[in-house]
C-alpha cells in the first residue's frame, strides 16, 4: 500500500554505460512467469555471466556492493521493452532508489508506479558518483526527494524529478490507482461522449 | 552533456493530432498534476498482464470496460508444435494465466485456433479494433504501431495494466510532439524499414524521450499502411514512446470492412470524425527534424542498438565518429558482435534468417520476401537456417492462398506458425552460442534473440531473403537490374 518517500539512504552499487536496455537488465527467458517474485535473483544475468566468462566481476556479483540500495547508472536507462519485470527485478534485488542521467520513459513511470524513486543528474555527475560508490562501496548515499540532492562522502549533488512523480512519492500517492477508481464516475461520463464508442453520433 | 528536461515538462505543441487527441480523453488532474487519462483500446498480451490480474483480486476490484480489452497471445507460443499443453510447463501455466483471466474478467480472448490469433500488434489493425483518433495502450512497448492509424498508442508496465483494466484509465504526463517532415519519395529497393532504421541512427536511440513522434511528408504519405505500421513501431526504439501519422484516405480504405470498422452511414461520420483529429495546418510543433526519402539506403545494423544502422553499402564506423560519450557504448558493440571499424558490412555470413514480428510479419512483407526469392530463384545456403513466421492467423492464411508458403517452402525456408517467435526468443525459437541472425524484428540487444551471446542485424524482409540465399549481407538491389516490380515494395 502507498506511503509517503521522503528519503532513501544506503551504499551505492553502480552500473556504468548508456543504452542499458530492459533485456539486458532481465532477459526475456524469466519472463515466463505469472508473478514477479524472485526476479531478483536475476537481474543483469547475461551481462553478468559474460563478465564471469572474461574474468571480471558485474557490480552485482561483486561483494563490496552487496546489500547496496540506491543505482547509480547513466544515460537512457532501461530502454526497450515496457517489462515491468525490469524495475521489479532491480527492486526485489534490493535496490531501492536509482540516479541516472536519464531513463526511457516507461521504465521510469514503471519505477513510480512501483514506489521506486529514479531520479536524473547530468552525465558528468553520473560519473562522478559511480567513481565515489567504487572508490568506497561503504560510503552511504543519501537521496533526498524533497530538496532533490543526493550527497555521499562530504559532496553534493543536485538532482531532477518532474513535479508530478515528486509529489507523489512525498505525499504517497505514488499507486495511482485509488485516484483512478475515485475518478470512474467522470470516467462512465467521459465514456458516454466519445464519439467512437457513440457510432460517431 | 547537459541535463535533459524533467519527463513531465512544458509541452509546447498546439492543433496537433497528438494535441486533440489527447484533449479528447484527458479526464482531470489528479493531486500529481498528471491526467487521467481515458484508454479507447486496451490489449492484453500473457507475458504482462498475469500480475496486473492478481493485484486486481488482491483488491477485489473488477475490469470496468471489458468490452474495450481484447486480449491474444503470442510471446510464448510455439510456432511449430502447438498442441496443448505445451512442452514448456512454464509457458502452459502463462496460457493457462490467460484463459483464466480473460474468462473470469469477461475480457475477449483470440486463441491459437480462432483464426484471430497472432501478435498484439498486428491482430488490432487486421480486425479493425485500431481507429484514427483513439488512445490505445498495451503492456508492450511496440504499441506505438497503432499510431499508424493516427491513434495516440503507447506501451505501459503492468502496474498500469491492473490501473487500465481497474479504470479505463491511466495516470500520464502529455508529451511534447517532435514532426519528422520525410520529403520526397523511397528509391526503388527501399523500405520502410530502412527508413525507419535511417531516422533512428540520425535521431539516435534515446533522441525521443519525452517525445511524440509525428511522422509526415511525402515520404511517409505514400506509404501503404502496412508500411506505415512499421514505421511507428519502432518509434520505441528511438525513445520515442509513441508514434503516429495522420489518417488520410490510405486509412480509411483499409479500415472499411474490417469486422470492429464502423458501417453504413456511421462509416462516413466516423471518417469525418477521424479527418477532424488530424494535426490542422496551423499545428505547432515542440520541434521539427527534416528527412529526405530519396536519400535512403537499404540500411542493416551492426551493433547491439538500433540505431547503429549503416547503409549496406557502408563501413562499420570509427567509434571517433560519435561524441565522447558515446564511444564506450561502440566499443562494447564491437566487442559483442565481433566487429572492426572500417569492416565493410555487406559480405558478412549470417547463420540465421528470421521473417517475422510487429515490425515486418504483415502480408506485405511476406509478399517482398517471396518476390526477392523468386527474382532470385536460389536456394537458402546450406549453412543458414531460414525461417518465416507470420505475424498473425490472418496473415498465414492470406499467405497461404496466394502460395507464399510454397515459395518459401520450395527455396530452403521453414513456415511457422504465427507468434512473436524470434524476435525476443521466449518460445522455442531461438539463437545458439554465437551464432549471427539477420531478422526483419525491431531489437539488436545483447541476447535478445535468446542466447546470451547471440547477435542481430536489422533489416527488411528483402534484405533479410536475399541474406538468406545468399549467405552473406547482400543489396538486395543488386537484383534489380532489369527492371520489373522492387523488392519490398509490394502490397
Ligand atoms: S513481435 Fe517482437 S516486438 Fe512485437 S510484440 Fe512480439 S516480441 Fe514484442
Amino acid at each position: 500500500m502507498p506511503s509517503i518517500i521522503k528519503t532513501i539512504s544506503g551504499r551505492g552499487i553502480p552500473v556504468r554505460g548508456n543504452d542499458i536496455d530492459t533485456d539486458r537488465i532481465i532477459p526475456a527467458r524469466y519472463l515466463r512467469c505469472v508473478t514477479f517474485d524472485g526476479l531478483g535473483a536475476y537481474a543483469f544475468e547475461d551481462d553478468r555471466a559474460q563478465l564471469k566468462a572474461q574474468g571480471k566481476l558485474h557490480s552485482f556479483d561483486d561483494a563490496r556492493f552487496a546489500g547496496a540500495k540506491v543505482l547509480v547508472a547513466n544515460a537512457n536507462f532501461g530502454c526497450g521493452s515496457s517489462r515491468e519485470h525490469a524495475p521489479q527485478a532491480i527492486a526485489r534485488w534490493g535496490v531501492q532508489a536509482i540516479i541516472a542521467v536519464s531513463y526511457s520513459e516507461i521504465f521510469h513511470g514503471n519505477c513510480v508506479a512501483m514506489g521506486l524513486p529514479a531520479v536524473r543528474v547530468s552525465q558528468a555527475d553520473s560519473e562522478a558518483l559511480q567513481s565515489i560508490i567504487e572508490a568506497d562501496p561503504k560510503a552511504e548515499v543519501i537521496l533526498d526527494i524533497e530538496v532533490l540532492k543526493v550527497s555521499v562522502a562530504g559532496k553534493t549533488f543536485a538532482c531532477q524529478l518532474g513535479d508530478g512523480p515528486r509529489k507523489q512519492f512525498l505525499n504517497g500517492s505514488w499507486d495511482a490507482l485509488g485516484e483512478l477508481v475515485e475518478g470512474l464516475p467522470q470516467v462512465k461520463a467521459k465514456a458516454a461522449k466519445l464519439p467512437y464508442l457513440n457510432a460517431f453520433g | 552533456m547537459p541535463i535533459l528536461p524533467p519527463l513531465d515538462g512544458s509541452h509546447m505543441s498546439r492543433n496537433t493530432l497528438f494535441d486533440k487527441v489527447w484533449d479528447l480523453h484527458a479526464i482531470r488532474t489528479l493531486p500529481s498534476g498528471q491526467s487521467q487519462l481515458f484508454i479507447g483500446l486496451h490489449m492484453i498480451h500473457e507475458v504482462t498482464s498475469p500480475q496486473a490480474f492478481a493485484w486486481l483480486r488482491e483488491r477485489k476490484l473488477t475490469v470496468a470496460f471489458p468490452e474495450r480489452s481484447v486480449a491474444t497471445v503470442d510471446h510464448i507460443v510455439p510456432t511449430e508444435n502447438q498442441a496443448r499443453p505445451y512442452a514448456d510447463g512454464l509457458a502452459e501455466d502463462m496460457m493457462q494465466a490467460i484463459e483464466r483471466n480473460c474468462r473470469e474478467f469477461g475480457i475477449r480472448l483470440y486463441q491459437p485456433g480462432s483464426g484471430k490469433q497472432g501478435v498484439v500488434h498486428i491482430v488490432a489493425p487486421e480486425q479493425g479494433l485500431t481507429q484514427p483518433g483513439m488512445t490505445v495502450a498495451c503492456g508492450d512497448s511496440h504499441t506505438a504501431t497503432h499510431g499508424a492509424f493516427g491513434a495516440i498508442a503507447f506501451g505501459i508496465g503492468t502496474s498500469q495494466v491492473r490501473d487500465v483494466l481497474a479504470t479505463q484509465t491511466m495516470s500520464m504526463s502529455r508529451m511534447k510532439v517532435r514532426k519528422i517532415d520525410v520529403k520526397g519519395r523511397l528509391k526503388p529497393g527501399v523500405t520502410a524499414k530502412d527508413l525507419i532504421l535511417h531516422i533512428l541512427r540520425v535521431l539516435s536511440a534515446k533522441g525521443g524521450v519525452g517525445f511524440a513522434y509525428e511522422f509526415a511528408g511525402e515520404g511517409i504519405m505514400s506509404l501503404s499502411m502496412e508500411e506505415r505500421m512499421t514505421i511507428c513501431n519502432m518509434a520505441i526504439e528511438g525513445g520515442a514512446r509513441c508514434g503516429y501519422i495522420n489518417p488520410d484516405q490510405v486509412t480509411f480504405d483499409y479500415l472499411k470492412g474490417r469486422e470492429f470498422a464502423p458501417t453504413g452511414a456511421a462509416f462516413d461520420k466516423a471518417v469525418a470524425f477521424w479527418k477532424s483529429i488530424a494535426s490542422s495546418p496551423d499545428a505547432e510543433f515542440d520541434d521539427v527534424k527534416t528527412f529526405d526519402a530519396s536519400a535512403v539506403e537499404p540500411t542493416v545494423t551492426w551493433g547491439i542498438s538500433p540505431d547503429q544502422g549503416i547503409a549496406v553499402g557502408e563501413k562499420i564506423p570509427a567509434k571517433e565518429s560519435f561524441a565522447a560519450s558515446e564511444q564506450p557504448g561502440i566499443e562494447e558493440a564491437y566487442a559483442y558482435m565481433g566487429f572492426k571499424p572500417g569492416q565493410p558490412i555487406a559480405g558478412t555470413s549470417i547463420d540465421v534468417a528470421f521473417i517475422g514480428s510487429c515490425t515486418n510479419g504483415r502480408i506485405s512483407d511476406l509478399r517482398a520476401a517471396a518476390e526477392v526469392i523468386k527474382k532470385h530463384g536460389g536456394m537458402v545456403k546450406a549453412s543458414v537456417k531460414a525461417f518465416v513466421v507470420p505475424g498473425s492467423e490472418a496473415v498465414k492464411k492470406a499467405a497461404e492462398a496466394e502460395g507464399l508458403h510454397e515459395v518459401f517452402r520450395a527455396h530452403g525456408f521453414e513456415w511457422r506458425e504465427a507468434g512473436c517467435s524470434m524476435c525476443l526468443a521466449m518460445n522455442p525459437d531461438k539463437l545458439k552460442g554465437k551464432q549471427l541472425s539477420m531478422s526483419t524484428s525491431n531489437r539488436n540487444f545483447k541476447g535478445r534473440q535468446g542466447s546470451p551471446e547471440g547477435r542481430t542485424l536489422l533489416a527488411s524482409p528483402a534484405m533479410v531473403a536475399i541474406a538468406a540465399l545468399e549467405g552473406v549481407v547482400t543489396d538486395v538491389r543488386s537484383l534489380l537490374e532489369g527492371g520489373s516490380v522492387p523488392p519490398g515494395r509490394a502490397g
